[in-house]
């Protein structure tokens, strides 16, 4: 692919901008608008870029006002407005959308954002507040409430098919917690051990208390801008060096649906996306220097190392309890903010906030002589999504 | 003690069909089992769909199947998933394998089964349950470790 036509380090994340992780329902009397322009007043003043500069909104999954946005931000006028289809995929190719519209020359300054508040409403069970549908009434009245429940199904099949046991779920939830206890950002500063981990109260089997992420109230906003530009402001540019959004239609609707074919039901549905993203970067899966991977699920994370080709297919187990995911020695150092499982939970944005900070070099758990971080989506229905980004030199 | 899967919330169960997934349903009031079937090219699908994704033919076919299948996977959930709701649990979603249908899956429950003698591959058979506003659902049992 000609360079000329892609958007490798064609554009930067030059500003990052976050309000505290507060534990589900917390963050009253906050409203949600005022976190999220919370995170992006941040944004801007990390990146030194004044915030009626703004000129573009990228999102994902959730129902954004831009116009409300511009009214309370003083925005002047934008040119951009776009939201990534689907449910939780989207957060880290949201980032690829800003770059998309900046080098298409239709904004200069786009704000990536996404903000949590869960009240009354938890997200764990959102899919059963739809209104049943002649699709959903299928899953609905088996009780399959929410993605906890599906997910559990993708992962007794892993199991079942490769052998995969609780040992190893455990290992993502326990190497996540390490990390969490060592970054300012964390919610969760009580180390988690093996005892603790099988002691935990079984919510969907196999999936217990700890191999579920946290409920949390928070936002996050990163500003994209040209590369050109990103020289001459106040961070060091962190290089949007591939995304990719979408994946393979045998995945679908997945967990809403359970008819992907045999070899890819045990998945993350990221097989594509990852496949689209290396052929657009300079690296394959031995270049990446760590991995902030959407870790709604434990299981999920061994999953989505196998589909972006860290291990083989069905070997993920195995790859985690080699230490290989540890941030203390691993060869792969994941979620080292401590993840949605112990950080916080902002529908991926964290993802994105910790690889910034992973590639600036300015992270709590620093992975030495980092150059390339990957960022993945939440494995949901289509579209998922990818992200690489690089360090300057 | 031998945990028996029990049925989800009644709450949960709102049967709402289309034209595509209708025969579906009154089939289940009929206590019989079918499945989306291509009449144009004779694949399987699952939920039913105005489109065959293999050849783009709306016509179907809605074979009686022998109400047979395997587990493809399950879930036992061990958590109220609503408040309230204490009373069902523990109970077991499924993706079933459907004997006659293949590649086609459901996903249901797996009811009045010892909920740990489950495991993918076991084979089931389908129990149809008649709701309060007259809908009916299919749902399975274990064929060899019925409660």
């Amino acid at each position: 692919m000609s360079e000329t036509f892609g958007l490798k380090d064609r554009t930067a994340i030059v500003g990052l901008g976050a309000t505290p992780y507060w534990k589900r329902g917390q963050s009253a009397p906050c409203t949600l608008q005022e976190l999220i322009c919370t995170a992006i007043i941040a944004a801007a003043a990390d990146a030194g870029i004044a915030v009626p500069d703004i000129d573009g909104f990228a999102y994902f999954a959730t129902d954004f006002d831009t116009g409300g946005l511009m009214e309370t931000l003083g925005i002047r006028e934008v040119g951009f407005s776009s939201m990534l289809t689907g449910s939780g995929g989207g957060s880290a190719g949201a980032v690829g959308l800003a770059s998309a519209a900046i080098v298409a020359g239709l904004a200069e300054t786009v704000v990536v954002v996404c903000g949590v508040q869960q009240g009354a409403l938890r997200y764990g069970a959102m899919p059963s507040t739809y209104d049943a549908t002649a699709e959903s009434c299928f899953y609905q009245s088996a009780g399959l409430v929410g993605p906890g429940h599906m997910f559990a199904l993708l992962a007794e099949r892993h199991m079942h098919l490769y052998g995969t046991t609780r040992e190893h779920f455990a290992e993502v939830a326990i190497s996540t917690r390490a990390n969490a206890l060592t970054h300012p950002a964390a919610i969760m500063k009580k180390p988690l051990t093996l005892d603790d981990y099988f002691a935990a109260p079984m919510i969907s089997t196999p999936h217990c208390l700890f191999d579920f992420c946290l409920e949390t109230d928070g936002a996050i906003a990163v500003i994209v801008t040209s590369t050109d530009r990103a020289r001459d402001l106040r961070q060091k540019p962190v290089y949007v060096h591939a995304s990719a959004q979408g994946g393979a239609g045998e995945w679908g609707r997945s967990i809403y649906w359970m008819n992907m074919p045999d070899d890819s039901f045990a998945a993350s549905g990221h097989a594509a996306v990852a496949r689209q993203l290396y052929a657009r970067a300079d690296v394959g899966p031995s270049g990446i220097d760590t991995a902030q991977i959407y870790d709604h699920f434990t299981s999920q994370v061994l999953m989505q190392l196998e589909d972006y080709g860290f291990c083989g297919k069905g070997e993920s187990g195995d790859f985690v309890a080699s230490g290989a995911i540890r941030f203390d020695g691993g060869s792969l150092p994941v979620n080292t903010d401590g993840g949605q499982l112990s950080g916080g939970y902002i529908w991926g944005m964290s993802h994105i906030r910790e690889a910034v900070d992973q590639m600036r070099g300015t992270a709590a758990n620093q992975v030495r002589d980092a150059r390339f971080a990957l960022v993945t989506g939440g494995p949901s229905d289509i579209p998922v999504s990818g992200l690489i980004l690089r360090a300057a030199a | 003690m031998t945990r028996i899967a029990k049925r989800p919330p009644d709450v949960l169960v709102r049967i709402v069909a289309d034209r595509w997934t209708e025969p579906f349903w009154s089939a289940a009031c009929d206590d019989r089992l079918t499945c989306a079937q291509c009449a144009n090219c004779g694949r399987f699908r699952m939920p039913p769909s105005p489109f065959c994704p293999y050849c783009q033919s709306q016509d179907l076919n809605w074979p009686d199947l022998p109400g047979t299948g395997t587990v493809y996977s399950f879930t036992v959930v061990e958590r109220a998933v609503l408040p309230g709701s204490e009373d069902s649990i523990p109970y077991v979603a499924a993706v079933i394998a459907l004997d006659g249908a293949e590649p086609a899956r459901l996903i249901s429950n797996i009811v009045d089964s010892d909920a740990d003698a489950i495991r993918i591959g076991a084979p089931v058979r389908v129990v149809f349950d008649h709701l309060s506003d007259g809908q009916s659902l299919p749902r399975f049992v274990l064929s060899e470790n019925p409660a």
